[in-house]
């Protein structure tokens, strides 16, 4: 009674494909999981050359690098795909982002060399506009997080209701106006676990200086990267890029 | 002023309600056309959910065909959960579409397809939320059109007055000539306003227009008669048949939702209407005749929705989809076309017969055997005759033995509770069924470890079909026969462990028989309990007997008529029903006749097989049964390696390399319609 799919195992994976995409405008109301739906289906459209697992469902290889939460917009989501033949990133990227919809915008692929994506990856970059809040409110608050050593919130997170602390994971904070009714914050906040989310240092804010905004923010993530000592971002795709480099002097040689 | 996009004003609320993504529009394949240039505009609207509400199919044809016309402008619009109702009634924001986020009291037409009765209260949140007077009376010259259609609205008279119009059968065509009308009218300046647009609509017998029609009561509640109050409009209105459905291979470019919803998969439609017979079974009866898509347009239905959409599951849809008279070329070809491209398809498989086995063989070649669904419906082979599901419980444990042997690891039987005639000893064989499916798992597969799932409905007896005189079987002796089935289970120990029961309480049933075969009475029990609160009463944690109970008491039994009277009551041969005005094709006299075949247990063939026009459809409607076999074969897919999406053509970057452009088989596939045909090399 035990079947076994019939037929050859699927195809082994001959390359795999580094891509850095954003998440804009109303699409940023995507979850991951919503996300990841939609990328599958994109992949189809494009019928880019996926490698498949093994067995009675099989999947497309796609490995997921962290996720802007639900509501969250970003400009700098990764991905990596597996591949069953090889095609050259640019073009992939090109049928790609043509068969997303708009808002999923695909901005860079390369060829992966090296190490996991993952391990290039501790830090991101978040701007987030604060309608109805006065920058020198904002300034207050975020000096008083930053001046403190630890500030616990609280959050439902998968594995249940958590209690962590903010504080550690703020590299950088700076506040500027937008306009005269709209602060902006941009920092730069290590990835901890569970994750310190932009909502989660709004929530802190509140907790040391009563910040309680009366119109939902608007996050953007704007870089992910390996954090230098200077506070600023490495770009995970660099190392790949180096290679590509190499590859594209071949093609046009 | 009309027509302008509100997301602006609804974009800062979406972060405090729960899955904002699903009001957010932007799905592949949706359309925002410009407002300005279309003369005739329709706001389609699915009441209930939009995790529901996208995949119906009927909705997603309609929003295809009107926007396929040049000038006429057709958006979607599904019900706002509370969280969101109570936001945009705090910012005074209306009800809006999901495609230009446009209010839905700027359109022509609203247009609410009703797959169920369940969905009349979101109907009413709709037309509250869009500035609509409920009442159709009350509608000034700028409001909509609330035009209701769908399977439901084959008994629209509980709504009757909160609708302007209503179409009757297949909407393809209604909409178009509607939308022909509504062109005329508007390019001739609106004369005669509202009432000679509707005039107009029920003279090209387009729709049923409730307000042209007057209803008088018997002292003892029972209706007097139905009676059209103008000259020049039909006695009563008819259903819209569509014929050749080759020819409206719709929908061509299916929905791709970015949001969750319940079917995760393309749907094709490979015929409409059933002539089973099965006595229960309302689109059985309201979607005859039989018409058939050929082999050739399945085929290609499929394939183009596949590349429209990028979906990986094809599902091929009908109400008895093993009946298709090219069915086994279909699964077959398919099956082949699809063979290692990662595509799986599937069968609603409700059939009991082994054939049915084959198909879902073919169609899980290479895919996982996990659950295969079967339908006798009935317990008992008494109780089969009398609902007309003519399967014996022999027939079924060949099948489920043959699925069993073929690796399928779990059998689904779907049952009723509450049928006409029914009794305890009826439903307590339906026990007996699955011990002999266990007993015929284990013997055919050499495992204990079997499972079997019980699903069982209560009974709803449905409008225009030969239950609809029926009394509907109380929720409390339908409790108490599930009650006692499932204690007799759970008593057995052979089979306790395998059987898992599904089962809802029969309360939800009686609301929905209520509305299923109400009269305009009706409506004020709906309007009270949606003023109550009463949303979304087709979910378990919204639904609220106690509310409906309630109404009733308040607006019905003043006129001494009550819940039960509409439910639980059995009608006689001569009592006029709410819904006989309205003409779907099917014989009176015939259904009474088979009506009165069902008590006496006797069964009725189906006329696909064996020529017979007794129900009257076929000669009233001047329609025919449409079947095959055509002769016609599935057409090879061409420039895409056996419909796989993976690329096997010479390598784009070695091409290059070579100094040489990449071929055409080696080129990624894009989007023409994004990127155009220049494909950088």
């Amino acid at each position: 009674m035990a079947r076994r799919p019939e037929g050859p195992p699927p195809p082994p994976v001959v390359q795999r494909v580094r891509l850095r995409f954003a998440k804009r405008g109303r699409l940023r109301f995507l979850s991951h999981r919503d996300v990841a739906r939609t990328f599958e289906r994109g992949l189809r459209r494009a019928a880019v050359p996926m490698a498949y697992s093994a067995g009675f469902s099989p999947h497309p290889r796609i490995s997921w690098v962290g996720a802007a939460p639900t509501g969250a917009a970003s400009e700098a989501e990764y991905v990596e795909l597996a591949l069953a033949a090889t095609v050259e990133p640019a073009r992939l990227q090109a049928a790609l982002d043509a068969a997303l919809p708009p808002g999923l915008d695909v901005v860079g692929a390369v060829e992966a060399e090296g190490a996991g994506l993952a391990e290039r990856i501790d830090a991101s970059r978040w701007v987030v506009r604060l309608p109805g809040v006065a920058e020198p409110e904002l300034r207050g608050a975020v000096a008083e997080l930053l001046s403190r050593d630890v500030v616990e919130v609280e959050r439902a997170t998968k594995d249940g209701r958590r209690r962590f602390d903010v504080r550690a994971a703020m590299v950088l904070a700076v506040c500027r106006a937008g306009n005269d009714t709209c602060a902006i914050l941009e920092m730069v906040v290590r990835h901890t676990t569970p994750a310190v989310r932009p909502d989660d240092v709004l929530t802190a804010l509140g907790v040391v200086a009563g910040l309680r905004p009366s119109v939902p923010p608007e996050p953007t993530r704007l870089e992910q990267g390996r954090l230098r000592e200077d506070r600023t971002l490495a770009d995970p795709l660099a190392p790949d890029r180096n290679d590509a480099g190499r590859l594209a002097g071949r093609s046009s040689a | 002023m009309s027509g302008q996009s509100l997301f602006a004003r609804l974009e800062p609320l979406l972060p405090r309600v729960r899955r904002p993504v699903q009001y957010v529009g932007g799905e592949g394949n949706s359309i925002v056309k410009p407002w300005d240039a279309a003369a005739v505009r329709w706001a389609l609207m699915y009441p209930d959910a939009y995790e529901v509400g996208l995949p119906n199919q009927g909705l997603q044809i309609l929003y295809e065909i009107l926007n396929e016309q040049p000038d006429v402008l057709a958006e979607r619009t599904y019900s706002v959960w509370p969280d969101l109702e109570a936001l945009l009634r705090e910012h005074g924001l209306p009800q809006f579409t999901v495609d230009g986020h446009r209010p839905v009291g700027d359109f022509d037409v609203l247009g609410v397809s009703f797959s169920t009765e369940l969905g009349y209260t979101n109907m009413l949140t709709a037309l509250d939320l869009a500035g609509i007077p409920l009442y159709a009376e009350r509608r000034g010259e700028s409001a909509p059109l609330v035009v209701a259609g769908g399977h439901a609205a084959f008994n629209p008279e509980p709504i009757a007055r909160f609708v302007d119009a209503v179409v009757l059968g297949d909407g393809e065509q209604a909409v178009l000539g509607i939308t022909d009308v509504i062109r005329a009218w508007k390019a001739a300046g609106a004369p005669g306003g509202r009432t000679e647009l509707l005039a107009r609509l029920a003279r090209r017998r387009l729709v049923y227009v409730p307000a042209f029609y007057d209803v008088a009561y018997r002292p003892d509640g029972r209706i007097q008669a139905v009676t059209a109050n103008r000259d020049d409009i039909p006695a009563r209105p008819t259903k819209h048949t569509l014929s050749d459905l080759d020819s409206w291979p719709y929908p061509k470019a299916p929905l791709v939702p970015l949001a969750e919803t319940v079917h995760e998969r393309m749907s094709v439609e490979i015929f409409r209407g059933c002539t089973r017979g099965c006595r229960f079974c309302q689109a059985g009866m309201i979607t005859r005749p039989v018409r058939e898509r050929n082999i050739e347009t399945i085929g290609a239905m499929v394939e183009a929705g596949l590349r429209a959409t990028g979906f990986n599951e094809v599902g091929l849809l009908s109400l008895s989809s093993a009946d298709h008279t090219e069915i086994g070329e279909i699964a077959t070809g398919l099956a082949d076309r699809y063979d290692g491209g990662n595509v799986s398809l599937s069968l609603p498989s409700t059939r009991v017969d082994a054939f049915n086995v084959t198909l879902a063989n073919e169609f899980s070649r290479n895919g996982r055997r996990s659950g295969l669904t079967f339908a006798p419906e009935g317990g008992s082979e008494r109780l089969r005759k009398v609902i007309n599901k003519m399967v014996s419980a022999e027939d079924l444990v060949r099948t489920v033995s043959t699925a069993y042997a073929h690796g399928w690891r779990q059998v689904k039987l779907y049952f009723m509770c509450g049928l006409p005639t029914e009794t305890d000893q009826d439903v307590l064989e339906i026990a007996d069924l699955a011990r002999e499916v266990i007993r015929a798992g284990r013997r055919a597969s050499g495992h204990r470890d079997i499972r079997c799932t019980v699903s069982i409905g209560g009974f709803v007896p449905k409008p225009h079909t030969p239950f609809q005189w029926v009394g509907q079987a109380s929720h409390e002796v339908t409790d108490a026969r599930l009650k006692l089935l499932r204690d007799t289970v759970r008593a057995d120990k052979e089979i306790a462990r395998a059987v898992g029961f599904r089962y809802h309480d029969g309360r939800p049933g009686i609301i929905e028989g209520l509305l299923a075969r109400g009269d305009r009475r009706v409506g004020a029990v709906i309007e009270r309990v949606w003023r109550e609160g009463g949303r979304f009463d087709g979910w378990n944690e919204h639904f609220s007997f106690g509310r409906w109970e309630s109404a009733c008491a308040a607006e019905l039994e003043p006129l001494g008529v009550s819940l039960d009277w509409f439910t639980t009551r059995e009608r006689d041969e001569r009592e006029v029903l709410a819904w006989d005005h309205l003409d779907a094709g099917l014989d009176r006299d015939w259904l009474w006749a088979d009506w009165q075949e069902a008590l006496r247990e006797t069964e009725l063939d189906d006329c696909r097989w064996t020529p017979c026009y007794d129900c009257g459809v076929c000669p009233t409607m001047g329609t025919d049964t449409q079947i095959g076999p055509t002769g016609r074969s599935l057409l090879p897919v061409v420039g895409v390696s056996a419909g796989s999406p993976v690329v096997t053509g010479p390598v784009a970057a070695e091409a290059a390399e070579a100094g040489a452009g990449a071929g055409p088989a080696g080129d990624l596939r894009l989007d023409p319609a994004a990127v155009g045909s220049g494909t950088p090399a």
